[in-house]
């Protein structure tokens, strides 16, 4: 079975280690955050200036000065902090995070990632990704294998236009976790109940797969 | 105005100056720490051609938004302009010409051009369109691109509080890309929630010294709320 929404940031999650800095894009990342291990205390980043945030508020809590990067309302963490636009890429920018987790619409095997625009279709612009992808040194990136068409993501060359060069080494996707090396695509986990064949037919880039690919437990 | 005192009677007053063509920079994160009010003047005034440099444009009818019904934005630099049908529209059409910028080398563009840098370095967009035509150069084997200031003839910013002196200080993340901005623009003007007296705030909790701020004023704020998200309350 392909991994849920849930399944993936719990995947992610395990990634996560003591006193990290951790920055979560829209979407799946965010979820990262419901499934922090215990025992380990992670700082979250929100690139609109906050670094310790909280879980959403209460009704009573709502602060329309207070919202994370998704532009939601949400609480502090005990020991947060607040910054300027400026501050906030500095840490970025400057390495000093300690994971980033955003998605994508396609990696490929040199790391390239394309998550910010289809041509003709899709124009919002990049936000913060660029600056997340080219600063961090560790970054996941968590999308679904292949289109509900079934066209794989995981591509020898990224088709839509790039968020950022060369700079992705870790994807997770519903069926897999890889990473990403010397041009390649390596299997490193499958998803409870997929076959290795199925990931090696949906990943259109080279993939190597070693002789036992683990299967994530839950 | 005598002295350092920056604060004006009116809105008219405040944004006094500006004319059609002109560049202004504005603060705010999608509608957190918008200066709302200076938003309505402008569009109060009817100012066209207008090149708006702010991280978003607002929603259809509020924050920056409101500029697009009467074709006042010629061109707007911004890293994120989803969930605004107009702009959309205007986008596509061709009539509004966007230059979509990323979020942190837009704000280093406004720090950069209030600290009087004309350009800078940053790996930030290497490989991507937004590297297309901008100079790149390689340091210590890595490739960055060379990227260009901004400055305003305006800069609109909203803070929380003021002294009658111009310094600043914001409130939680509606700070954002305020502090930048107020830096950039050739007239600086601030709306606040409240000015207190010169000497009121703490001078070591100033986030925005007075000397970026020539024009100040208090004014009252819908601060609309784009996602309302909340837990429930015996959820801990």
């Amino acid at each position: 079975m392909a991994l849920s929404r849930d399944q993936i940031a719990q995947r992610v999650a395990r990634e996560l280690q003591d006193g990290f800095y951790v920055n979560l894009g829209i979407g799946i990342p965010t979820l990262v955050a419901n499934f922090v291990p215990g025992g380990i205390e992670v700082m979250l980043q929100s690139e609109n200036g906050l670094l310790g945030m909280g879980q959403f508020p209460t009704e009573a809590e709502i602060d329309a000065d207070l919202i994370n990067a998704g532009k939601q309302t949400v609480t502090m963490a005990i020991g947060a902090s607040i910054f300027d636009s400026a501050e906030s890429f500095a840490m970025i920018r400057g390495g000093h995070v300690d994971l980033t987790v955003l998605g994508a619409f396609e990696v490929d095997v040199n790391g390239n990632i394309a998550s910010y625009m289809i041509p003709g279709k899709l124009i919002k612009g990049m936000g913060g990704a660029m600056d997340l992808v080219a600063g961090a040194d560790n970054i996941i990136v968590t999308m679904t294998h292949a289109s509900k068409h079934g066209d794989s993501k995981l591509l020898s060359n990224c088709s839509l236009p790039l968020t950022g060069k060369g700079c992705i080494k870790k994807v997770l996707t519903d069926l897999a976790f890889i990473e990403i090396k010397e041009g390649k695509f390596h299997l490193l986990e499958r998803a409870p109940g997929v076959s290795v064949d199925e990931i090696v037919k949906l990943t259109e880039g080279e993939l190597v797969v070693p002789t036992n690919v683990p299967e994530m437990q839950f | 105005m005598a002295g350092f005192n920056k604060v004006v009677s009116s809105y008219e007053e405040a944004m006094a100056g500006l004319t059609d063509n002109m560049t202004v920079i504005s603060g705010g994160f999608g509608l957190c720490g918008i200066p709302e009010n200076l938003i309505s003047e402008i569009k109060r005034k009817g100012t066209k051609g207008l090149t708006l440099v702010s991280n978003n444009c607002g929603v259809d009818d509020f924050g920056l938004g409101v500029l697009l019904p009467d074709r006042q934005i010629k061109k707007i630099v911004a890293s994120y302009v989803g969930e605004n049908a107009e702009f959309e529209r205007q986008m596509m059409s061709g009539e509004l010409d966007v230059e979509l910028t990323p979020q942190g080398t837009l704000a280093e563009k406004m720090r950069a051009g209030g600290a009087g840098i004309p350009a800078f370095y940053t790996a930030t967009g290497v490989g991507t369109p937004v590297a297309i035509g901008k100079d790149e150069r390689q340091f210590n084997g890595r490739d960055y691109i060379l990227e260009e200031a901004i400055t305003g003839d305006f800069a609109i910013v909203k803070a929380w509080k003021a002294d009658k002196y111009g310094n600043l200080v914001f409130r939680r993340t509606a700070r954002n890309f305020n502090p930048m901005a107020a830096t950039a623009g050739k007239i600086t003007v601030v709306e606040v929630e409240e000015i207190v007296e010169p000497g009121e705030l703490n001078p070591d909790e100033i986030h925005t010294p007075g000397i970026y701020v020539n024009r100040l004023i208090q004014g009252t704020f819908e601060k609309r709320i784009e996602q309302r998200t909340t837990r429930p309350t015996n959820n801990k």
